[in-house]
């Protein structure tokens, strides 16, 4: 088996903070990590060649500086990592981004085809979730998404729980496929020792579009059909009112929940309010 | 010594405004702007812009001449002549020379094509996700603005009943797709199937929920039909000039906002979060045309199969999908005390979960745990009960919409990030909230 993690690395959005003052972001200072799903991903890959074999491989759009990021992915006892790195990818949306990445991922397979690619579920930074399922689509492969565990994977097909906002899904699909991991995944373990080491020699291949037989036109600015046109702060929470419930605190308890309805912070169904008492 | 804009250059992408730590960029009418009191030359923008329109400025060479005037309007910077415009970029800069787009620009190639706000509802296992209709309210207010048609877009098996609420939410036309194959969601027919629908009849704007159906089907869609999508959208217009779809969203863990638009492109595609957007009135009887196509897909021919789902009501719902929570920390004092929370969680039908103190102390299991060590949650209302706020549990929960508090301690750090913090006996509010809920719950809620 073949496993193919796509990785970015972002800067770890937890540590960025707004100065109070000025109501701007301060990104001073703040760690690039991996991003976390990603992580996981990649664990549960490595978990999965432990088990059963195959070979990991780590591919990575970003600048020269990713390269920290794949070495350390690279710890935890990948195979192959190789950077995507040009200045035509810059200023990609995530249509481009999967296109790059499928293009990169099409080569590989040249050589030796892949057979499970994982993603995280989502970026970080970007929150779109939307770069794995474009690969997949490209790649023509289905696409398993939110992915919480892998429960088998047999003759050619892989059974996996999906985590969804009606309840748990249990879906199977025809390899090769497209994962997109969740958290609940797995729990992170530590890099080994000799796997460290052997990371810390490790560099990275880097692919440019020299080395990469790609269309300009479908990359970078030009093949993102979606741009920014404004950044602006969110509006700062308000400052909270505090209410002293010590005296009455029928009324006061009263009052609140009437501020839920007021400001809908609790939606009432429509079909709901005929007062249906199942 | 600022940062210099070379405005033939600049295409106003904004990827420099998002890569500056200091915020000294930004882009006004469409061009990046300096703020030379906040730049520090830090330089991470040159390198991000994908048209070499930034350069550090290179201090005055010849001591004793200023020929350098401090960045004042007028100055105009030119540089990295030498240097030509990366291939992949050439068209799109001679598209725009001054960024902003001009109504025409905008139209794609075939204006008069594409047209209609198009709201794909979430129908699976025999549920519509309320979002959809949420959509319907929203995607009425941008057919007005455009002076176009507002369509759902249905896509199952037997769905008669939902094309009976589509109507009932506002749809004046409602695309359906009816087939024995999308009994349950995949991605792969259900992509092919709206993909069909698009490209037989074109809308300018297609919406859904941001939900992991709507996260896992626009991406597949708007691949095949090569145009943007902007995910997990808070906001909505349309731009008066142009009138393209203006898509905002948070960005950064929701430390900024970003609004996004796709020019040229057609259909515009949004995902827009759950519960943000108004429910519309619904108004029984209403009708409109209903349009049928066939799917064409046979079973045997889809590599993605639905071995089972386990349905999840509020007690088992996975806490970051959690619309309500009501969450308890050490303050309760005891296992027993559990049940005040868990009677007002009922009543609301909430989702309990605790801080780690709750959940180390053996009241509540580790899954329904938030913050660091937990799980971070969005939900439209939490509730916190007895918890005093240690910034490990305020990661995961302060990008709540709204947040309640009940502490006896007026000076609990969770009373900062509170809309409304009550300062009383958790003993005597709780209880009394959960009354006044039963009683509104039960006699209806007049808006």
């Amino acid at each position: 088996m073949h496993y193919l993690i796509c990785l970015k690395q972002v800067p770890d959005t937890s540590e960025v903070r707004i100065d109070p003052q000025t109501n701007t972001l301060m990104r001073e200072g703040v760690p690039s990590i991996i991003n976390p799903y990603d992580a996981h991903a990649l664990e549960e890959a490595i978990r999965l060649k432990e088990s059963f074999g195959g070979k990991v491989t780590i591919i990575c759009m970003g600048p020269p500086q990713a390269k920290e990021a794949l070495k350390k992915a690279m710890s935890f006892g990948a195979d192959r990592a190789i950077l995507l790195s040009d200045r035509a990818f810059a200023g990609s949306d995530s249509l481009a981004t999967a296109y790059i990445l499928t293009v990169a991922i099409q080569k590989i397979s040249e050589t030796d085809p892949v057979d499970i690619v994982f993603c995280g579920k989502e970026a970080i930074d970007g929150d779109t979730a939307q770069t794995g399922p474009g690969i997949a689509q490209r790649l023509g492969f289905p696409q398993l998404t939110y992915v919480i565990k892998i429960r088998e994977i047999n003759q050619g097909w892989i059974t996996v729980e999906r985590k969804t906002e009606g309840g748990l899904e249990v879906a199977k699909a025809k390899l090769p496929v497209l994962l997109t991991a969740e958290k609940e995944l797995n729990d992170l373990s530590y890099a080994s020792l000799p796997n460290m080491m052997k990371a810390a020699a490790y560099e990275p291949e880097v692919w440019d579009v020299k080395v990469l037989p790609s269309d300009l036109s479908q990359m970078g600015l030009k093949g993102s059909p979606t741009s920014v046109s404004r950044i602006f702060a969110p509006e700062a929470k308000s400052g909270g009112e505090i209410l002293d419930g010590m005296k009455e605190p029928a009324i006061v308890a009263g009052n609140v929940v009437e501020k839920m309805f007021q400001q809908n912070m609790i939606m009432v169904d429509p079909l709901a309010k005929g007062g249906d008492d199942k | 010594m600022t940062v210099v804009v070379d405005n033939g250059k600049c295409i106003g992408c904004g990827a420099c405004v998002v890569e500056c730590p200091l915020e000294a960029l930004d882009l006004i009418d469409g061009i990046a702007v300096v703020d030379p009191a906040k730049c520090k030359d830090n330089g991470s923008c040159v390198e991000v812009c994908p048209t070499n329109a930034l350069a550090l400025e290179k201090p005055a060479q010849g001591a004793g001449e200023k020929e350098q005037v401090p960045s004042e309007g007028g100055r105009k910077a030119e540089f990295n002549k030498d240097e030509p415009l990366p291939e992949s970029i050439q068209d799109y800069a001679q598209d725009s020379p001054r960024k902003i787009v001009k109504a025409e620009e905008a139209k794609p190639k075939d204006p008069n094509g594409w047209s209609g706000v198009w709201v794909v509802i979430e129908y699976n296992h025999g549920e519509i996700a309320p979002v959809s209709w949420e959509l319907m309210g929203e995607g009425r207010k941008l057919a007005d603005e455009l002076g176009c048609e507002l369509a759902s877009v249905v896509c199952g098996n037997h769905v008669d009943h939902v094309i009976t609420d589509a109507f009932a939410y506002g749809a004046e036309k409602i695309y359906v797709i009816d087939d024995p194959v999308l009994e349950y969601y995949r991605s792969e027919p259900y992509a092919e199937g709206i993909t069909k629908l698009v490209r037989k009849y074109r809308p300018e704007i297609m919406l859904m929920g941001a939900t992991a159906m709507g996260r896992d089907v626009f991406p597949a869609v708007a691949t095949k039909m090569q145009t943007g999508l902007t995910a997990d959208c808070t906001v909505l217009g349309i731009d008066p000039d142009t009138k393209l779809l203006l898509q905002t969203r948070p960005a950064f863990g929701g430390n900024i906002m970003a609004t996004i638009l796709c020019k040229k492109h057609r259909p515009q595609m949004a995902t827009v979060r759950p519960r943000v957007m108004k429910m519309p009135e619904r108004i029984e009887g209403r009708q409109g045309q209903v349009i049928r196509e066939e799917l064409g897909i046979k079973e045997e021919d889809v590599l993605t199969k639905v071995v089972e789902f386990i349905k999840a009501d509020a007690k088992s719902v996975f806490l970051d999908k959690a619309e309500i929570i009501v969450a308890v920390g050490l303050g309760i004092g005891s296992k027993r005390n559990m049940a005040i929370a868990e009677e007002l969680a009922e009543t609301m039908g909430a989702t309990i979960a605790g801080t780690r103190g709750a959940v180390e102390s053996g009241w509540l299991s580790h899954d329904h745990q938030v913050g660091q060590t937990g799980t971070t949650v969005r939900p439209k209302l939490y509730i916190a009960i007895g918890i005093s706020g240690a910034i490990q549990h305020l990661v995961g929960m302060e990008r709540s919409d709204y947040i309640i508090a009940i502490n006896n301690d007026p000076e609990a750090s969770i009373f900062r990030v509170s809309n409304y913090g009550i300062v009383g006996d958790l003993n005597e509010v709780v209880p009394a909230m959960t009354a006044e809920m039963k009683k509104r719950l039960q006699y209806g809620v007049a808006n």
